[in-house]
């Protein structure tokens, strides 16, 4: 707790530029992220990050210093071209857009580890920190260099919310923004320089290869929340936040941890939470739902075929036995025994010495289902002139999606009719 | 002697990894081949501290099968979260490597493990790394053994299963329709690619592997459209940036690893503007067009 | 036989264009009337799309041009409004119906700008002609095939146009949908707007168009439907394959054809 307070009161100043840093650099990287993974270009980042290497060690080699300006605009330099190499190739080869980036990506990282060691081994004693690109050093940023970051980052933040509804449409629909006159070129342009921007900066904190993660993950676990783009804007923008936080506080209590790496881990926990636990989107929820459904479908069936068993017998009160069941229907047992269980919670059901009873409620519940099966038989057999004997399968998935709506329209269509295409007679209530 | 035995190393990632290469960008899968690399980064450092040294079989085996569940776990996301696919690419990889990162920071002193060999491996001390046998007789360098057992691996691998991903690559539901199983062929050829990340990852770095991976395939598939003349040319592609690129770093005193990938993009821009040169000797607009 | 009108709304002259290098149309050449309700028809992979993305600019063209109101696009953009197809975009895209919509005001809008609430007005009033006023929160990743087009062409409508370019807009909608979108459509082109229509289906061609245009790589014919919905020239443009035309195009795409410039 003492570590806790110690780090939120800033304490020591330079507590404050590392929170700060990576807040900001992780808040507006997931931000332009949302855009880039709207727009299948997630790759983009991790291509750049890896083509400003050579960016910066030639602005090093040329301008010999580590002004974070010149890096910048060095890094920015090749930034760019990395992507119009992307373009040019897939434009002019047969090659397809993923080897194109790969290419781009590890041909331009080679190229900068070719220069860094260049740099290294030449000695040149104002070298020290170019390293700090490749795996990032978020306690770097600080003092000076730091109000550059800060003013990049507000700078991309305006940018985004100025032109919030431009590089929507150029996400959902490039062509018919070109189509009403938008300059879609150029917009794409800005686009791709925020994202080369946003890269530049968060580079710093967290390396050439992490640097992916900060555009894509945030972005990716935002949309397994909403569908809702501003919403989904934000809530990157937040988890970005939290997992900057995060990431430096882990390295300030555990000083041999690196921030980088743990920003993009708790940013990933994020995200992989998002992916399987998410209402509506997520893996286990669809999971669920699934389940639930294929319960339904049981005990729909399980309740039919009482009231079948009711119909030929000319008697809905006798009790019977599972094997009994089994005999009409082969249910596994395990699942016959939950859905018998669940039934009688539910009161369809009652059960007496082991001997399974419907009651009435379960009975008009079973003969909707019976009445939805032969509806939908005759359905097929009438409309679409399906063999009799070719329509029980369909019936059987169809009876349980039906809707009441649907049921009225089925009913009025075929004219409450007396038999199904079997001859046998359709219950109505 | 020493130069040679860098060249052969790096000739020998390259013939591996450009093999595999070729059905990678074939099967438009490059980005994976690229995650992969990343991703057993995590695999190998856990490996390196069990076992204690590198090139254990344990540690092939182990990364291998790290690599196999990376493209699970990116087909997984892909496919049950709906997630698209870049993006599932994207963020397995980081979070798998950034995993790996910090188990190096958290066993600190315990593996010897160089950040910076992470990136871009440190092939310039495959000579000195000799294999000596307990009764002290030395058989040479040790990484030399291990890449070429893994090279005729994989040359065993696409001679034995070319039919198999042949198939699987140039039209999967047909595959699928005679009865090949295309998800058997796609998990033995990324169980291979990691493999090859693996043994490759001490020379020339878990990243520079995917210049191995992609470059060269790349510049031979510009060529050809045959596939056994692309897995030729992009073997003669492999050796020829390895050797390249260890006279550019040696003249730059740079890193070789960094060296040979700048190489192998050099040779695809010769061959990028070659096959343009080549389709249009003349470039003037064209009347007859207007014929019809 | 191609029949040119006087002051035409839509002008081509003499228009070529290649994908890929692979030309895909030659020297189309025609004129349209104002108010009229066009079909563009002809088998796959005769330049029906292409000819509609050219004229609103979105493919280079090899040559000739394209005049709107005796203009150039770029300056008539607000009168000209275009329906790509549905395919063309990804429907999960986190947007809602009202979302879609408003895009058709964009252009009204300029750079920079927000929807105020005149455009929310007029996107509403668009949705309502397409019967899809009750949807306008939904997410469009949960509209039918059909409710999707709707979205497309009320998107088109908030745009207010005087021409309205669509690309298959029956493409893979329900009856019920097409019998609606037809509806607009001719009450549109009552109204005096112009519209033109990428079309697949010939039974329907005869009812729903009073001006055709038959395309095949090449123009067959561009007329009154009365004039040129006939079987000699739905023969020149559905029988009998081009295969000349299409082995020389080949041949450009394989580059063997010295002197085309991409």
């Amino acid at each position: 707790m003492d570590t806790f307070i110690e780090f939120f009161t800033f304490q020591y100043p330079n507590i404050k530029y590392v929170l700060f840093g990576s807040i900001l650099l992780a808040v507006s990287s997931a931000i332009v992220g949302c855009f880039t993974f709207l727009k299948k270009k997630a790759l983009v980042g991790d291509v750049v990050a890896h083509a400003v290497l050579p960016g910066i060690c030639l602005s090093f080699l040329l301008t010999g210093n580590k002004n974070p300006l010149y890096l910048i605009i060095g890094a920015f330099i090749t930034g760019w071209i990395s992507i119009v190499v992307i373009d040019g190739i897939v434009r002019k080869t047969k090659l397809k857009e993923d080897t194109a980036t790969g290419l781009s990506l590890s041909v331009f990282f080679g190229i900068g580890i070719l220069l860094l060691t260049f740099i290294q081994k030449s000695g040149n004693a104002a070298q020290s920190g170019l390293e700090s690109f490749l795996f990032g050093k978020a306690a770097a940023l600080v003092g000076a260099d730091m109000w550059l970051f800060a003013s990049v980052s507000v700078a991309l933040l305006i940018a985004v919310f100025l032109l919030f509804k431009e590089f929507t449409l150029i996400s959902f629909d490039q062509n018919f923004g070109a189509a009403i006159g938008f300059p879609v070129k150029g917009l794409n342009l800005i686009l791709t320089t925020l994202t080369v921007l946003a890269v530049v900066i968060g580079i710093q904190a967290v390396g050439v290869v992490l640097m992916a993660a900060m555009l894509i993950t945030p972005a990716a676990a935002a949309r397994f929340w909403t569908d809702d783009l501003k919403t989904m804007i934000i809530l990157a923008a937040i988890f970005g936040a939290v997992s900057g936080t995060a990431g430096a506080y882990i390295s300030f209590v555990a000083p041999s941890m690196p921030t980088g790496p743990w920003i993009v881990m708790v940013i990933s926990i994020i995200a992989l939470t998002s992916f399987f636990f998410a209402p509506k989107k997520g893996i286990l929820y669809k999971a669920l739902k699934r389940r639930r459904i294929k319960n339904l479908i049981l005990q729909e069936n399980i309740l039919k075929m009482f009231f079948q068993l009711g119909e030929e017998a000319g008697d809905f009160n006798t009790g019977r036995s599972v094997l009994e069941l089994q005999d009409k229907r082969p249910f596994r047992t395990k699942e016959l025994d939950s859905g018998l269980k669940r039934l009688q919670l539910q009161g369809y059901l009652t059960n007496q010495n082991d001997k399974w009873q419907i009651t009435s409620e379960g009975q008009n519940k079973g003969r909707r289902i019976v009445k939805l099966h032969r509806l939908w038989e005759l359905y097929l057999t009438t409309y679409l002139r399906i063999a009799p004997d070719h329509v029980h399968e369909d019936a059987e998935k169809i009876e349980h999606i039906i809707t009441p709506e649907l049921e009225a329209r089925l009913e009025k269509l075929l004219d409450y009719p007396e038999l199904d295409p079997h001859q046998s007679k359709i219950p109505y209530q | 002697m020493n130069d040679l035995i860098i060249i052969a190393t790096g000739s020998l990632v390259a013939i591996s990894c450009g093999l595999l290469g070729c059905f990678l960008i074939l099967r438009k899968m490059a980005m994976v081949g690229d995650a992969i690399s990343h991703a057993v980064l995590p695999g190998i450092v856990i490996a390196f501290y069990i076992s204690g040294e590198r090139d254990s079989i344990v540690m092939l085996i182990g990364a291998g099968l790290i690599g196999i569940l990376t493209t699970f776990l990116i087909e997984f996301l892909h496919q049950k979260g709906k997630l698209q696919s870049d993006a599932s690419i994207g963020v397995t990889f980081t979070w798998l490597f950034a995993l790996g990162v910090i188990l190096i920071s958290y066993y600190g002193r315990n593996v010897d493990i160089d950040q910076d060999c992470v990136l871009h491996g440190e092939i310039a001390y495959v000579p000195i790394d000799l294999w000596i046998t307990e009764g002290g007789t030395n058989l040479g360098p040790r990484v030399l053994y291990v890449m070429s057992f893994v090279t005729l691996a994989i040359i065993v691998f696409i001679k034995i299963g070319y039919r198999g991903l042949f198939f699987t690559t140039f039209d999967a539901s047909y595959a699928a329709a005679i009865g090949i199983s295309t998800v058997l062929w796609h998990y033995l050829l990324m169980g291979f690619v990691s493999l090859a990340t693996v043994a490759s990852f001490e020379s020339v770095g878990a990243i520079l592997v995917v210049a191995f991976l992609i470059v060269p395939p790349a510049s031979a598939y510009l060529l050809t459209n045959k596939l056994p003349k692309m897995l030729m040319l992009s073997v003669v592609f492999g050796v020829l940036s390895a050797t390249g690129g260890y006279y550019l770093a040696k003249s730059l005193d740079g890193s070789i690893a960094g060296a040979m990938a700048t190489v192998s993009g050099l040779l695809f821009a010769l061959t990028f503007f070659y096959t343009r040169l080549k389709a249009n000797p003349v470039t003037s607009s064209s009347p007859v067009l207007q014929e019809s | 036989m191609i029949q040119q009108v006087q002051n035409p709304i839509l002008e081509i002259h003499d228009l070529s264009v290649s994908y890929d290098r692979k030309p895909v149309l030659w020297g189309v050449d025609l004129s349209i009337p104002k108010g009229a309700l066009v079909g563009i028809i002809g088998p796959n992979g005769a330049g029906k799309s292409t000819l509609i993305k050219s004229i609103m600019g979105l493919i280079p063209l090899n040559g000739g041009y394209v005049k709107l109101f005796d203009k150039d696009l770029d300056d008539v953009r607000e009168k000209v409004s275009y329906v790509p197809q549905r395919e063309s975009v990804d429907w999960d895209f986190p947007a809602s119906v009202m979302d879609v919509v408003l895009m058709g005001r964009y252009n009204k809008l300029g750079l920079f700008s927000r929807p105020r609430k005149a455009d929310r007005d007029a996107a509403r009033f668009a949705l309502e002609q397409v019967g899809m006023q009750e949807f306008a929160k939904r997410q469009i990743s949960q509209l039918s095939g059909g409710q999707q087009q709707r979205v497309f062409l009320a998107r088109a409508l908030a745009q207010q146009a005087d021409i309205y370019f669509m690309d298959e807009p029956f493409a893979g909608v329900d009856a019920a949908t097409e019998k609606a979108i037809i509806k607009i459509l001719k009450d549109m082109s009552e109204a005096g707007k112009t519209v033109i229509v990428v079309h697949h289906d010939l039974q329907s061609v005869a009812k729903y168009f009073d001006w055709l245009i038959m395309l095949n790589l090449r123009l067959v014919a561009s007329g009154p439907t009365d004039k040129v919905f006939n079987e000699k020239l739905l023969e020149e443009a559905y029988g009998g394959k081009l295969t000349l035309l299409t082995e020389v195009g080949q041949l450009i795409k394989q580059e063997k054809f010295p002197g085309i410039e991409k």
